[in-house]
């Protein structure tokens, strides 16, 4: 696992670049098409494919598209509107996203199941009123996770992250191990459910 | 202070506060399917961790299963077949409750969960699918998860969670002739926004939901991922009980007094209210890219962002009605039920679709609908009018690589999302009731559906 780095500096790439787009879903990020395996590689390929591509089959690139302009190719940060993430819950569009080397995503809101999605695998969901996002679109940017500031042109914009999200990005952690440092608290606790609600606890009949 | 269902649900489930002061949530109940739950096997195989407590733990094909007659394993998707013989694998080593392709009871997950009696009232059930809040019509906490989630999940038996906020949607009043739990739940998304429910789980209230049936209540609170909640919810009843009493998973009966008390105290507060009325409620059609672009269907083409009207096709002004359309399906998580079908069925019956519809199918939401429909000739009806009659599973609600639309096709549609290529790159998807989608296949041209609706004869 891979802490988030501290602080992250570089060029927020604009998704679009006209006009920061709303509503992205997660069949934009990664079309179901796109996912070819039941494992988590193999998706940078297909990363915004309807997007990036005018002919996704036969990869040819759309120059218009940000990410296939010179100055965004090799972006770790990107920026978009609101509810970010929409659709789907395929964490793919995450791995996607991480696998060709984003490492955060700045937005006026994310979508529930995605931003959870980011928190699992290391890249920051960041939230930041759209005038902000306007200002920062296509500038070289630092984001510090330890102080919540997302740094641009001398002036620091604060951002908001949950404690628990926080802690488990800055320090890498794995949220199952974490978990099962809690495993008395959870066995105690399944014994009195059973008791008080039986119906929930099915035999096997495999 | 009184408390929520929500508030009850979160209560009886909290096991311990994490380190970083977030909860850790207990999990009754986690049902994967072939396309993103196999992930969270497979890695969990890798990893070396144990399903917790598999009996509680099912599994499903429906996403890329094909739904021709005759199928096996072979799907239309590129590499399709991996993914249902993997997870068929990984189920068997981890000892989880299948649904195969033709099982008796396969079907799409949110579908065959509740025919099953797999959720029940008062449950947290995840999923590695967004729309598992459809179950949340049961008055259980049910929402869509991640891969790693889910493997958390499992190996856990919990979850670590923020506590999300309250919202309340009350529709007052009763719904008119010809209007449907999915236009309710288009006509919130339309006045408050794609992102409106960001944050919140949101309890679904009011005259017009307790009128519903279950399979209605499922249409309504299936789509509030679209409306970016953490879930819906609507609060157990008598109608609730009755659908799940004696299911194979399920109690024989609800008579205990505990399930009873599943509801929202009359004195609770939510962080936010919406009240909508249910009387003004008219038949509604998705026009642009996002669920939010949704309008009457009487309506004209609002002015929206210059992308939605470049990929749809419609600029603003124009009148929606009348559009011509060259596709339809019924079907989805959202409205491909036997009430839906017997709905669309009424509509087509003795009709015939246009001669511009170059295909238009009907894909059951399970094996059990479909025996049911077959058994009242709702198949022959479909097949009559012109539409193909298929295999259960989630179909072409997206698309995955195999089978499609014709190129370019506009695409009338009993699904919950309208994105840019979801249905297949370029096809444009209007969202819209099984009968719009039925009135619409037999005009050629986007339809009110209150227009085809038969008036019974006076005796």
């Amino acid at each position: 696992m891979t802490a988030f780095p501290q602080p992250l500096a570089g060029i927020a790439a604009p998704l679009h670049v006209e006009r920061l787009a709303d509503n992205v879903d997660t069949d934009a990020v990664i079309p179901s098409r796109e996912m070819r395996s039941t494992g988590r590689t193999g998706l940078a390929e297909g990363l915004f494919a309807p997007w990036r591509y005018s002919d996704a089959d036969a990869r040819t690139p759309n120059p218009d598209f940000v990410l296939n302009r010179p100055e965004y190719c090799n972006a770790q940060i990107l920026v978009a509107g609101s509810n970010f993430g929409c659709g789907s819950s395929r964490e793919h569009a995450v791995w996607a996203l991480a696998e060709y080397g984003f490492r955060a995503v700045i937005a006026e809101s994310f979508a529930p199941i995605f931003r959870g999605n980011c928190i699992r695998n290391f890249i920051l969901p960041v939230t930041l009123p759209r005038e902000v996002l306007e200002e920062i679109a296509g500038e070289v940017v630092e984001i510090d996770l330890e102080a919540q500031e997302v740094r641009c042109r001398g002036e620091a914009h604060g951002f908001d992250i949950d404690p628990e999200a926080k802690r488990m990005l800055a320090e890498g952690l794995d949220a199952i191990d974490l978990t099962l440092t809690q495993r008395d608290a959870i066995e105690g606790w399944t014994e009195v459910d059973r008791e008080k609600r039986p119906w929930v606890y099915l035999e096997n009949t495999e | 202070m009184g408390r929520t269902l929500f508030g009850k649900i979160w209560d009886a489930h909290f096991v311990a506060e994490t380190a970083g002061g977030a909860a850790l949530v207990a999990i009754d109940r986690v049902f994967l399917h072939e396309r993103t739950g196999a992930a969270a096997l497979a890695r969990m195989a890798e990893m070396g961790r144990e399903v917790r407590d598999p009996a509680r733990v099912f599994a499903v094909m429906d996403h890329i299963v094909d739904t021709r007659p005759g199928r096996g394993d072979g799907t239309l998707m590129p590499g399709g077949e991996g993914f249902i013989t993997e997870t068929r694998a990984a189920c068997a080593e981890a000892g989880i409750t299948l649904f195969d392709v033709n099982d008796p009871a396969q079907g799409i997950v949110h579908v065959i969960s509740p025919e099953q009696g797999i959720v029940l009232p008062g449950l947290t059930l995840v999923a590695p699918d967004s729309h598992t809040c459809t179950q949340g019509a049961f008055g259980a906490l049910a929402w869509g998860i991640g891969s790693s989630e889910a493997e958390h999940a499992m190996v856990t038996g919990t979850l670590r969670l923020e506590k999300p906020k309250t919202m309340r949607v009350t529709f007052e009043g009763a719904l008119p002739a010809g209007v449907t739990a999915k236009d309710m739940i288009l006509t919130l998304i339309a006045a408050h926004g794609a992102g409106g429910g960001a944050g919140h789980v949101v309890e679904f209230a009011g005259e017009a939901v307790r009128a519903l049936d279950m399979e209605a209540r499922m249409t309504l609170a299936n789509m509030a991922t679209e409306f970016s909640a953490m879930t819906g919810l609507i609060a157990p009843d008598e109608t609730t009980f009755a659908y799940l009493a004696g299911r194979p998973y399920a109690p024989d009966s609800f008579e205990d007094p505990y399930w009873r008390t599943l509801r929202t105290d009359e004195d609770a507060t939510f962080d936010r209210e919406i009240v909508i009325d249910a009387s003004q409620i008219v038949p509604m059609v998705s026009w642009g890219t996002s669920p939010e672009h949704t309008i009457p269907v009487t309506g004209t083409v609002p002015q929206g962002p210059a992308r939605a009207h470049d990929y749809i096709g419609l600029e603003a002004g124009a009148a929606l009605a009348g559009t011509p359309v060259d596709a339809a399906f019924i079907g989805s998580c959202t409205n491909a039920r036997l009430s839906d079908l017997r709905r669309a069925a009424a509509i087509l019956k003795g009709r015939r679709i246009a001669p511009g519809i170059r295909k238009a199918l009907v894909v059951p939401g399970s094996l059990s609908v479909k025996r049911a429909a077959e058994a009242e000739g709702l198949d022959k009806v479909f097949e009559a009018a012109g539409f193909e009659w298929r295999m259960s599973g989630c179909s072409l609600c997206f698309y995955a690589g195999g089978e499609g639309f014709p190129q370019g096709s506009r695409v009338i549609s009993s699904t919950n999302r309208n994105f840019e290529g979801r249905q297949g790159p370029g096809i444009r998807t209007h969202i819209a009731s099984p009968e719009t989608v039925a009135a619409s296949a037999i005009a050629g041209v986007i339809a009110d559906p209150r227009e085809y609706m038969r008036v019974e004869e006076p005796a």
